[in-house]
């Protein structure tokens, strides 16, 4: 697939030296959500206490994001702090046997900190900053946006609080010492499934008790309005410049786009500048677990129905009588029954597909992209990379296929230790 | 005439504060709530609010998440929940008030359930995170079968938000008396005092004061500011920290002593 660069609406772009996204970008391509609304998803169902500081953050972004100041500086940073723009880099020796294809990495896992969660920390610590709020708090699930949140309070000089779950912290002790080393208080949650959901339940309870003077730093593109629309604004960076490479260095777009799906956020920062590129299919990777049918995965986009989780509504995992069920993936960042509302509106709208990978395909994603390329994924990122090594069939001859590459994997090593002699 | 209605009519005319407990429903063990709710109204409480248990609470503290998690390790669901507000139907004519997340209410089918809930006897409803400006699904549905969905204020809330409620509400108006979650405190927020004058001056309804309240002297501070008050996590903690043969004479002492506070003679001085 060709498409010149200047004929498109976006030529602003291709700009020498303009940066990689501002409020002028986003207007016109991306009003979808400003209202809160994604089909017949999002919304804000939150308990009244909050309602007048989610009002506030609204008002806060919105207008942000129409000032071309706020852009400029977010892009500064980004440049001078997190090390953007990222590569994108062909695989060619991953890309060998899997037959015609060509598979290229959006290298998220070289920001800074090693993981895209930087990009929506950098954006709302500016707003954060610019609301005049002083004390972050902040979840985390594998750790990643915990640190990325530890990082930039510690750039900006503002107080920190992270909860995280207890299950959560064990299996990621290495990024809870970072945090602390970040001067980030890490707050274990010992309540429900000592994961992600339960981490962002206290997060929404410390938010209640210190509204006034707090600013909650939502990880994922979920949660109430305006959350799911600010943080696919702030990781859209990752599909605008992997558009322009990939313009740059192969003279057209990719053919597919394909990232995991947790809560989302890397996927629809990577999807949303390629939504009106009709020949461009999306394609998310949710984590299958031990297997949909075991019922032991996080699958929420496949196997998940109607329902309110986190402000938002959207797809979550439920049982018959809509409450909420407990998840199962390798990765703790995948591990998370409910999903960002603008994911539940691409599926249903049918502009994206989502499939899922299992635990020990991610496994063998993660050792392959290794092996063969000399970079590691986050296991997270591996359900991409695995969904592509198992299935090149599904892409057709010659095709370009970008897999947003949303994280390191140092930080899974362990993790991956007990399946070493299995594989 | 909704039994909510009728009741503060009453509470008006005899000048006295009303008393609304809550449980939750299947904690301690499924089949307590029946019990408990009748002692309860027994010991003076003008009516209940029964907590139907979900798995993620985020307005609750420590106290009723556990009775949550519980509930639903018995068992406890949205059809149970309704089962027991129908048993107790059957053996009072006070006001029962259901209180739960917007999840379960969503899934179960929002028509379905407020057919289900006037047929099992529910005066009320209550949804903390179902802010007013999400409630249009439900209101109408509510409405239509004689169910009040009541509105919440808290101290954060603008005058905007203060206005409309004083506009829309039915039954009375939930008054978060602090800026946080459920769960007993040992004093009453001295911000309260300005906050419940704040929500007088725009509405009309009937004011009940909820979250933080556990003891006569709190209840008895309402007089002068309030309808009356929910009292929730105080008695979780109750019933947790009293063995089971005790627990109805113990809650029954608690409601008396609240209630106590309730009657117009027992107005604070301070």
């Amino acid at each position: 697939m060709t498409q010149d660069p200047v004929t498109t609406s976006h030529s602003e772009t291709f700009r020498p030296n303009a940066p990689f996204w501002h409020p002028g970008l986003i207007r016109t391509i991306h009003e979808q959500g400003v209202d809160g609304h994604f089909g017949d998803f999002g919304g804000a169902f939150i308990p009244e206490v909050i309602v007048p500081a989610v009002d506030d953050l609204r008002r806060a972004y919105l207008e942000a994001r129409e000032d071309l100041a706020f852009w400029r500086e977010l892009d500064g940073v980004g440049r001078s702090f997190a090390g953007r723009p990222t590569p994108v880099y062909l695989a060619e020796r991953f890309s060998q046997g899997l037959g015609d294809i060509q598979v290229v990495l959006k290298r998220e896992d070289l920001a800074h900190t090693g993981a895209h969660k930087i990009n929506n920390a950098l954006g709302q610590g500016l707003l954060a900053r610019r609301m005049g709020r002083q004390r972050i708090i902040a979840e985390t699930g594998a750790g990643q946006h915990g640190v990325a949140a530890a990082t930039v309070c510690a750039k900006l000089g503002l107080e920190c609080v992270v909860y995280m779950g207890t299950e959560d912290i064990e299996r990621q002790a290495l990024n809870v010492y970072r945090m602390q080393l970040l001067g980030a208080e890490v707050r274990p949650v010992d309540s429900g499934t000592r994961t992600l959901k339960d981490a962002i339940n206290e997060a929404f309870r410390d938010w209640c008790t210190n509204v006034e003077s707090t600013y909650y730093m939502l990880g994922s593109a979920t949660g109430p309005h305006p959350y799911p629309l600010m943080v696919r604004d702030f990781q859209s960076v990752i599909g605008w410049e992997a558009r322009r490479q990939c313009l740059e260095q192969f003279s057209h777009l990719p053919d597919a786009v394909v990232a995991c799906v947790g809560g989302g956020s890397n996927a629809i920062g990577g999807f949303m500048p390629f939504v009106e590129d009709a020949g461009v299919a999306l394609i998310g990777v949710e984590a299958g677990g031990s297997g949909i049918a075991s019922g032991a995965h996080a699958a929420t986009l496949s196997a998940g129905s109607i329902g309110i989780l986190h402000g938002t509504r959207s797809l979550v995992l439920q049982n018959a009588d809509g409450q909420i069920l407990g998840t199962h993936s390798i990765s703790a960042g995948l591990d998370y029954p409910g999903v960002g509302p603008e994911h539940a509106f691409l599926k249903t709208s049918g502009r994206a597909q989502y499939v899922s990978i299992e635990d020990e395909a991610a496994i063998r994603g993660f050792r392959l992209l290794s092996s063969t390329e000399g970079i590691m994924p986050a296991l997270e990122s591996a359900h991409a990379v695995a969904y592509v090594a198992d299935n090149p069939q599904r892409f057709a001859p010659g095709s370009l296929v970008l897999i947003i590459l949303s994280g390191r994997g140092d930080k899974d090593v362990n993790r991956s230790l007990p399946f070493a002699e299995t594989l | 005439m909704n039994r909510i209605d009728r009741t503060f009519a009453q509470l008006k005319a005899a000048d006295r504060l009303g008393l609304f407990p809550y449980l939750t429903v299947g904690f301690p063990d499924l089949d307590a709530t029946e019990q408990l709710a009748l002692a309860m109204l027994e010991a003076g409480a003008d009516g209940i609010e029964l907590g139907i248990p979900f798995s993620d609470p985020v307005a609750d503290g420590v106290t009723l998440q556990h009775a949550s998690e519980r509930a639903l390790s018995n068992g406890a669901s949205v059809s149970w929940a309704l089962d027991v507000v129908a048993r107790l139907r059957g053996q009072t004519d006070a006001p029962l008030i259901a209180m739960t997340y917007y999840n379960p209410i969503y899934h179960y089918g929002l028509a379905r359930l407020v057919q289900d809930a006037a047929v099992a006897g529910i005066d009320g409803l209550i949804v903390p995170d179902l802010p007013t400006a999400e409630a249009s699904p439900l209101l109408p549905a509510a409405k239509s079968q004689g169910i009040h969905l009541i509105q919440m204020v808290a101290p954060t809330s603008t005058p905007q938000h203060l206005e409309e409620v004083g506009r829309i509400a039915q039954g009375f108006v939930y008054c978060v008396s602090l800026v946080g979650t459920t769960g007993a405190r040992a004093q009453l927020s001295d911000r309260l005092p300005a906050f419940m004058k704040a929500v007088r001056d725009q509405v009309s309804q009937p004011l009940l004061v909820g979250f933080g309240i556990s003891r006569p002297e709190h209840v008895a501070a309402l007089h002068t500011i309030a309808d009356g008050c929910i009292v929730a996590s105080a008695i979780a903690d109750l019933i947790e920290a009293t063995p089971a043969a005790q627990r109805i004479a113990a809650l029954s002492t608690y409601i008396a002593s609240l209630r106590a506070a309730c009657e117009p003679s027992a107005v604070a001085s301070a």
